[in-house]
């Protein structure tokens, strides 16, 4: 099995650009599969059926959307052997770009929005300086020398990357895409590890705690100033 | 050195093939792209700035001195043999115009020394002066298509040009096409204007997304171009009278020579 995760801001064209990535597949004769993870709805399932892929959705609510894709992924690999297919595509709407969904051996690919302004690549954290590759969706609405520094942004965050310049309307770049799907390693759950730790929040709002005020929390706070203490027992 | 780039024909909207199956274009050649909104001009041009390797929908494929140009040609901007003038009127990049500058010439690979020539040349072509702590995303649209005109003249040097409907610009179009064409490039301009048009030494028609036929520009049409030329100044005249506040009295066309 190869396993191909894609995530990116919402809105970015991940949907869009996979539809054309995977149809260049299907005709080629290669099968692959389809989780679709989001918080609160999403109809793109709907989409990757109209072109005869097997796809599920799942919807995290309340929880972070990339930690729930990470501790189904057994399951994902188990149903993804089930029909058949060589390739298992997880695409994940990370919400704070802290989370890298990414794992050792799957084929990690950010898909990042080039009108979202040149200094986007610095602020988004692993979620792109760990990425295999970077996908830059709607380079046509800016003007040629902003899609050259935004392209520069990137490389200095993740120097390694391949970078795809990709329409969603078009389908310009998604056949690229589909070569470096096809050339992803395989992975052996067994072995598989996070390429980077998800991130720390360990605390009374993450159990639930609405209140604000300072008095009512309890776990691992951090303040503004960088001093991190531990309240509780 | 680019000596010539040729188009091979993909498919239109439809699917079908497309009239013309090959364009050669050379160098020094000034080729236009002319058609009715929607008949995928914008297309073309995008096609060619990415060197397409029928890796787009129109499925065509672009060749450099006769052969497929690298991934490596296609992708790095310090490689990159072509420029691009697109329909865009705003800058979206959130910073100031020096900047902005400093950085897409440290991505060419071209000198930081190139900025001050960028503002000065793109102040000539527009009416109000553009100044390096200008923030990008304030400026006018005649200013931010002024400033992308330099950019590409003098920072994206390279030996392709692709300029989509200059004649929307609110600039001096004229000038603009001047500073863009320099000596030995192959010029593609995309255009509804007969001025323009009739200007370039052949063009492409394109019709529901494909090439329907390529017309080389006549000796008739060029010397129409020369009245044209003389119809198009005597406009911008009176619009600069307008503009600047003036009463028109009246106009006389034997002004034009017509």
């Amino acid at each position: 099995m190869k396993m191909i995760i894609v995530a990116g801001t919402p809105g970015s064209g991940k949907t869009a650009v996979l539809i054309h990535a995977l149809r260049s597949l299907k005709e080629r004769g290669l099968n692959s599969s389809v989780i679709k993870i989001d918080c609160l709805y999403t109809d793109d399932g709907k989409k990757f059926e109209k072109i005869g892929i097997p796809t599920k959705v799942g919807l995290s609510m309340d929880m972070c959307p990339d930690h729930y894709a990470i501790y189904n992924i057994e399951d994902m690999i188990d149903w993804a052997d089930e029909n058949d297919s060589e390739y298992l595509i997880v695409e994940t709407a990370g919400l704070c770009h802290r989370c890298a969904p990414y794992t050792v051996n799957s084929l990690g690919v950010c898909v990042i929005d080039a009108t979202s302004g040149p200094n986007t690549p610095l602020k988004v954290g692993p979620f792109l300086s760990t990425a295999d590759i970077a996908v830059i969706t709607k380079g046509d609405m800016i003007s040629q020398a902003e899609r050259e520094i935004f392209r520069e942004r990137i490389l200095e965050v993740n120097p390694n990357c391949k970078v795809i310049e990709a329409n969603g309307l078009s389908g310009q770049g998604c056949i690229e895409l589909a070569e470096e799907i096809v050339k992803s390693p395989e992975v052996s759950l067994d072995e598989e590890k996070l390429r980077h730790s998800a991130p720390l929040a360990v605390c009374t709002l993450c159990v639930g705690e609405t209140k604000v005020n300072k008095k009512h929390h309890r776990g691992i706070l951090r303040r503004i100033d960088g001093f991190q203490t531990y309240e509780g027992e | 050195m680019i000596d010539k780039i040729t188009i091979i024909g993909g498919y239109n909207k439809q699917g079908e093939k497309e009239p013309v199956e090959k364009v050669f274009i050379n160098r020094g050649e000034i080729f236009g792209v002319v058609g009715p909104t929607g008949s995928g001009k914008s297309s073309l041009i995008g096609d060619i700035e990415q060197l397409a390797q029928e890796d787009t929908f129109s499925k065509r494929k672009i060749l450099v001195n006769d052969e497929e140009p690298s991934y490596e040609d296609r992708t790095n901007p310090r490689k990159k043999m072509v420029a691009q003038l697109s329909q865009n009127m705003n800058f979206l990049a959130d910073m100031s115009v020096g900047d902005f500058l400093s950085l897409h010439a440290k991505c060419r690979g071209a000198s930081s020394k190139c900025v001050n020539a960028v503002v000065n040349l793109a102040n000539t072509l527009t009416g109000e002066p553009i100044k390096n702590d200008h923030e990008l995303t304030i400026l006018s649209g005649g200013q931010s298509r002024a400033l992308m005109v330099a950019d590409v003249a003098i920072i994206s040097d390279s030996p392709i040009v692709l300029i989509d409907e200059i004649e929307n610009a609110g600039i001096r179009k004229h000038d603009a096409l001047k500073v863009l064409s320099g000596h030995g490039k192959i010029v593609m301009v995309v255009t509804h204007d007969p001025v323009l048009a009739l200007m370039t030494d052949r063009r492409i028609v394109m019709k529901s997304g494909g090439m329907d036929k390529v017309v080389g520009t006549s000796e008739a049409e060029k010397s129409l171009s020369k009245k044209l030329n003389k119809i198009d100044e005597f406009m911008l005249s009176l619009r600069d009278k307008v503009r600047n506040g003036d009463v028109i009295e009246d106009i006389e066309l034997g002004d034009v020579g017509i």
